[in-house]
């Protein structure tokens, strides 16, 4: 009867894509553990995630507050979830694998000094969790058997479907105060900068148009800066065409760049390494321009064009044109 | 200013990743090796805060004894020292690892580091966890991710990047930060550099290993499913373009 210990990043109340994604596997794991599916949430609005988190088989919600908390403070945040865990005697303390996902549960895990599964697919419990998770990236993935006295992990993100669960709960609200120290309140957020880039977001884009080594310079990416606005999309890159310095790194898509997940992808001269797909595995349709009809991102698309993007892109801008014209 | 910089060796992989047949490892017969790129960009941040700062930069790997390659791929971009702690290739985890770098660190009583910067996750095992758990080893501040740092009169700024903005995070030295790429570009070792880092000697040390008290052990590898159902061809050069149009109208619906 020891309870799973999820937590639930939220903004203003409204808990997050990968927070409810989370909670399809948190919740298979507190049936499992026949123990009850518990929230934490951070922040002065924290307690308002519990209206939502019904539906999703919620039992308890625990608002984790804190006089010197005011903003995100990972080693505070870690250390207020180990507290609460411990207090609940639960079996597992889950997170979303985001990044702070990712760095809260690492503090969880030095403060209790256990062993953290990252970025787990598939989670089998029998005594210990035999489970699977992702290595470079999702390119490769580890079965590995976690064993500890509390079972610590993060969720894969968009690797689980959102689900309601069965029967909706109506969970209550509970405040705990984590008794913290001055150490762990030094790292927190001291002021947010709103970015002043225009356009849409590479993560949230519904369409994404990038190009790589194959567009030869920085200008010939006006073409696809086209395509993208045309089709009210965003443009990304390969990590060729940051290192050749033709784009910034925010465009970058990759192992250590964006991770993407538009309902089309649109590579044009990018031949696909592993790397490059690991951001782009996200997407639901793959539509790939390239000379080479070996090249390794045909063999991942749905539909490829073959053929000089230079020589494509353009016609394709005028006929998208023409069409909205209709 | 003393910055420590902790990489690790991993292989360079390609279009797609082989493993033996024990399904142990990837098969890296065929590959070289190298860093990550989140770790290559700590390298050259310590470099660049060093030359604005002064003071040293050490570059710190446990490992195998080839990992000395990777050592000196960082003695070539101009760190100073260079230490291995010595393993005999086995894997270790987060926590073992984090133990012996923070007994290195501790060890280390002529140099206090000011700054022991990493790459935010290893770009093989991607546990997101060592630098943190060094941090709180040493009971050090850590900041992760970061894609922007400044230090001035001890204390660092740190920036991470979030929908719709970046977090700003202030923080005393000594600290730990883990980086991402794109904070920085890293250089090109000049042939000189490399011919210098071929000469520096590398400290070996060997480090104890301490696990936690639970075990997370790996079973075994396992390349994902691939699907490689050939794509649809819509055709060659701008005659795809009406179909292609058609797609985007009516497959994908996004005209």
């Amino acid at each position: 009867m020891s309870a799973v210990l999820a937590l639930v990043e939220h903004e203003a109340g409204a808990p997050a894509e990968e927070s409810l994604e989370l909670l399809t596997l948190a919740r298979e794991l507190a049936a499992a553990e026949s123990g009850p599916l518990a929230a934490a949430a951070f922040g002065d609005e924290g307690a308002g995630v519990a209206d939502a988190l019904g539906a999703y088989g919620v039992e308890e919600v625990h608002h984790v507050t804190h006089d010197g908390l005011d903003a995100y403070a990972p080693a505070a945040w870690g250390e207020g979830l180990a507290q609460l865990a411990a207090e609940l005697d639960a079996a597992a303390v889950v997170a979303p694998g985001t990044d702070r996902g990712q760095e809260v549960l690492a503090h969880v895990g030095a403060t209790m000094d256990l062993p953290v599964a990252a970025n787990c697919l598939d989670v089998e419990v029998d005594g210990a969790y035999e489970l699977t998770r992702q290595r470079w990236g999702g390119s490769l993935m580890e079965h590995a058997r976690l064993d500890a006295e509390r079972k610590l992990l993060t969720a894969a993100a968009h690797e689980h479907p959102i689900e309601e669960a069965a029967e909706a709960t109506d969970p209550g609200v509970a405040s705990f105060e984590p008794s913290l120290e001055e150490d762990h309140l030094r790292v927190q957020v001291e002021r947010v900068e709103e970015s002043d880039v225009e356009g849409v977001p590479l993560g949230e884009a519904r369409v994404v148009v990038s190009g790589g080594r194959g567009v030869g310079g920085p200008e010939d990416f006006d073409q696809l800066e086209e395509l993208a606005d045309l089709l009210g999309g965003a443009v990304g890159s390969s990590r060729a065409a940051v290192n050749e310095g033709w784009r910034p790194h925010d465009d970058q898509i990759g192992l250590t760049g964006a991770k993407i997940s538009p309902d089309i992808y649109i590579p044009c001269g990018i031949s696909g390494a592993v790397q490059h797909m690991v951001g782009c595995k996200g997407a639901d349709n793959i539509l790939a321009i390239n000379t080479d009809p070996e090249a390794a991102i045909i063999g991942k698309a749905e539909w490829a064009v073959l053929g000089d993007l230079h020589e494509v892109v353009p016609e394709l801008n005028e006929a998208i044109r023409e069409a909205k014209d209709e | 200013m003393d910055v420590l910089t902790c990489i690790k060796r991993v292989p360079d992989t390609g279009a797609s990743i082989v493993l033996t047949d024990d399904q142990q490892d990837i098969d890296a017969s065929n590959l070289g090796f190298t860093m990550s790129p989140h770790e290559e960009c700590a390298i050259e941040e310590a470099v660049q805060q060093v030359e604005a700062h002064g003071g040293s930069v050490t570059v710190l790997t446990l490992g195998p004894e080839e990992a000395t390659e990777q050592l000196r791929t960082g003695l070539a971009m101009e760190a100073d020292d260079a230490t291995l702690l010595e393993t005999d290739g086995d894997e270790w985890s987060a926590r073992a690892t984090a133990s012996a770098i923070a007994d290195a660190v501790r060890e280390d009583d002529g140099v206090a580091h000011d700054l022991l910067l990493f790459g935010n996750e290893s770009a093989d095992a991607a546990n997101y966890q060592v630098g943190v758990r060094v941090a709180r080893e040493l009971g050090l501040p850590c900041v992760a991710g970061v894609k922007t740092l400044d230090v001035e009169d001890g204390t660092a700024t740190a920036k991470r990047e979030v929908a719709g903005g970046e977090e700003v995070y202030e923080v005393d030295l000594p600290a730990v930060v883990t980086v991402k790429e794109g904070i920085n570009e890293p250089r090109y070792a000049s042939m000189r550099a490399k011919m210098q880092a071929r000469r520096t000697e590398v400290a070996q040390r060997e480090p104890e290993r301490r696990d936690a008290a639970g075990t997370l052990e790996m079973i075994q590898l396992e390349a994902p499913e691939e699907d490689d159902s050939a794509a649809e061809i819509l055709g060659e050069g701008p005659d795809a373009v009406s179909d292609i149009v058609r797609v985007l109208d009516e497959e994908v619906e996004v005209l």
